[in-house]
């Protein structure tokens, strides 16, 4: 700050905490709702201080949902969720790494013709081929499965990149010692470019994890199988009923957004270095 | 594209680390983008038994089809409306955050978890706020005597997809241009002041310009994020409606496909938004190569 104006400085915080405010605005009407009875919604008027029915909504949303409208327990979406991420994460990672790997270290024919390959597959977003990759999903039988849910996400070009771009700054001389000292590639890879690695993964873990839970046209078309369904397209399934019931409702958007807000919390360094250098 | 100086040999090792990448790219990226391009130029029949070769007739008829010209506009304003809202806001409060010595981390933190929310849920969560009988805020509308419904009201629901898909981009918007202004000397901010430049003027005269690699590097971002992930935002709440007022581009794909089954049409739609998603990479490609240009 160049000079001290302490009614500057005083309106400036007053205009962060309004933009904290609105962000946090939309939340806070989840959670105050989701803290209600049945009726209480309904009346008209939506109170402002949560009220005191919280447990048993989120109870009654945990472990039976809303069967009625189809909807399996939220746990249960969680769980899916869950398992749905993770194999997205630690797919594309570990294709992109060693996909990274051979086009750093290698020389071979094609190798230019493979790179561009998976330089194409950032033009092609899974909105822009809907039908067409469903067929070819449905085709393979993998419609209702965790293999359908993950396996087609995970081809990545921008981990891919960025993992290349971080191999090219590892020192020449690792890979002279490591020669010298008579280690494969393999060897190589996992003992020396692994460890080195481990901030970026993590920092991509962060990105891609939350890029999976948050998956939501993908497992619309390919899972018709409540059993296969994920809390974020779940409460779809609950608001296009009749006669929605906000206060469970509520409760399962509050449960579907905490995994990744926690995450982004924690691991705030982390997110922001991924969220940085994939977008360079 | 280089490698490194030293390699290691080998015949058939480098090809083992790539197949598992070439081969789900090949099978769940390119084939089904070769099957859209294809399908674009049948038509089936009505009971889906037989399909003709008819060309370019589907782009023909999205061009004179007067729901496809719509669904166009609606795209422009939403992806226009929510980048500049979106974006509007976010430097506003980087600004300021960026004043701020003490307290700055702490209002980072409070300002970046939105990102984590998916655009459905946020989109969920602004239908809440907003319903017409329990919202919050159509409450308050009433007392100043609007009569707010984006269940009949064309431009209600608009203002609604993109408050909630704006809302949700803040927290990236924000994040990169607190980095831009903190890469912007501090010396250049301090010379304007002695020269007696006041804060307003010193951040439209000087930080501002600094800032046009970032405003333009995240006007690409946030067009593509409004054009294509934005998609759970609509089915989640309007559904396209009313009377396709919210109809965008990527949901018209999904709704003539997959539940109108009319797979020529949706197949050319498909064939025109990569042809979007192909110039919006090149431009951003273009710009980042060339990231310093003042």
């Amino acid at each position: 700050m160049v000079e001290n104006r302490p009614w500057a400085n005083f309106f400036a915080h007053l205009m962060l905490i309004g933009g904290v405010a609105l962000v946090v605005f939309p939340v806070y009407i989840a959670i105050v709702a989701s803290t209600q009875a049945p009726g209480d919604l309904l009346r008209g008027s939506l109170p402002m201080l949560p009220g005191s029915h919280g447990w048993e909504n989120y109870k009654a949303m945990w472990s039976t949902g809303l069967s009625r409208a189809g909807a399996p327990p939220a746990g249960h979406m969680l769980w899916n969720s869950f398992v749905m991420a993770m194999a997205i994460t630690i797919g594309k990672l570990s294709i992109s790494l060693l996909s990274a790997f051979a086009i750093v270290y290698f020389r071979f024919r094609f190798r230019m013709f493979f790179f561009w390959l998976i330089f194409i597959t950032l033009m092609l977003p899974v909105e822009v081929r809907i039908i067409p990759t469903y067929q070819v999903v449905a085709d393979l039988s993998m419609l209702n499965s965790f293999a359908g849910l993950s396996i087609p996400l995970i081809a990545s070009a921008t981990a891919t990149f960025l993992f290349r771009q971080f191999f090219m700054t590892v020192p020449e001389e690792m890979l002279e010692a490591a020669r010298v000292d008579g280690a494969g590639p393999l060897k190589f890879f996992k003992d020396i470019l692994m460890p080195l690695s481990i901030t970026n993964i993590a920092a991509l873990f962060v990105i891609m994890f939350i890029y999976g839970w948050n998956q939501y046209l993908w497992p619309l078309l390919i899972t018709t199988d409540p059993d296969y369904y994920t809390i974020v397209m779940g409460i779809q399934r609950m608001t296009s009923e009749e006669n929605p019931q906000w206060h469970l409702i509520m409760a399962a958007v509050v449960l579907a957004a905490l995994p990744p807000v926690l995450v982004i919390l924690f691991m705030q360094r982390l997110f922001v270095k991924g969220l940085t250098e994939t977008e360079k | 594209m280089q490698t490194k100086r030293m390699t290691f040999p080998g015949h058939w090792l480098p090809y083992a680390l790539l197949a598992p990448q070439v081969i789900i790219t090949l099978i769940f990226f390119i084939w089904p983008a070769g099957q859209a391009m294809y399908q674009s130029l049948l038509r089936e029949d009505a009971f889906g038994l037989r399909s003709t070769f008819v060309g370019l007739e589907n782009f023909a008829r999205l061009f004179r089809d007067g729901a496809y010209l719509n669904s166009l506009s609606v795209t422009a304003v939403f992806a226009i409306g929510t980048t500049l809202l979106s974006m509007s806001v976010a430097l506003l409060l980087a600004s300021t955050v960026n004043r701020m010595i003490r307290s700055r981390s702490t209002y980072t933190t409070l300002l970046v978890w939105p990102y984590a929310i998916a655009p459905a849920i946020a989109g969920v969560l602004w239908w809440f706020i907003f319903h017409p009988s329990i919202g919050v805020i159509p409450y308050v509308l009433n007392v100043v005597g609007y009569d707010w419904n984006h269940r009949t009201s064309g431009a209600d629901a608009m203002m609604l997809v993109v408050f909630a898909a704006a809302w949700k981009q803040i927290s990236y918007n924000f994040l990169f241009f607190l980095a831009g202004l903190q890469s912007i000397p501090q010396s250049l901010i301090e010379a304007a002041a002695i020269d007696g430049a006041s804060p307003i003027k010193r951040f439209w005269t000087i930080v501002f310009p600094l800032l046009t690699p970032t405003t333009f590097f995240l006007m690409v971002v946030n067009v593509v994020y409004a054009m294509f992930d934005t998609f759970g935002i609509i089915h989640a709440t309007t559904e396209g409606g009313p009377s396709q007022a919210t109809n965008t581009l990527v949901y018209k794909v999904y709704s003539d496909g997959f539940v109108g089954l009319n797979l020529g049409s949706s197949a050319a739609q498909s064939v025109i938004l990569m042809a979007i998603v192909v110039a919006l990479t090149v431009v951003q490609f273009r710009f980042i190569e060339r990231r310093v240009n003042y």
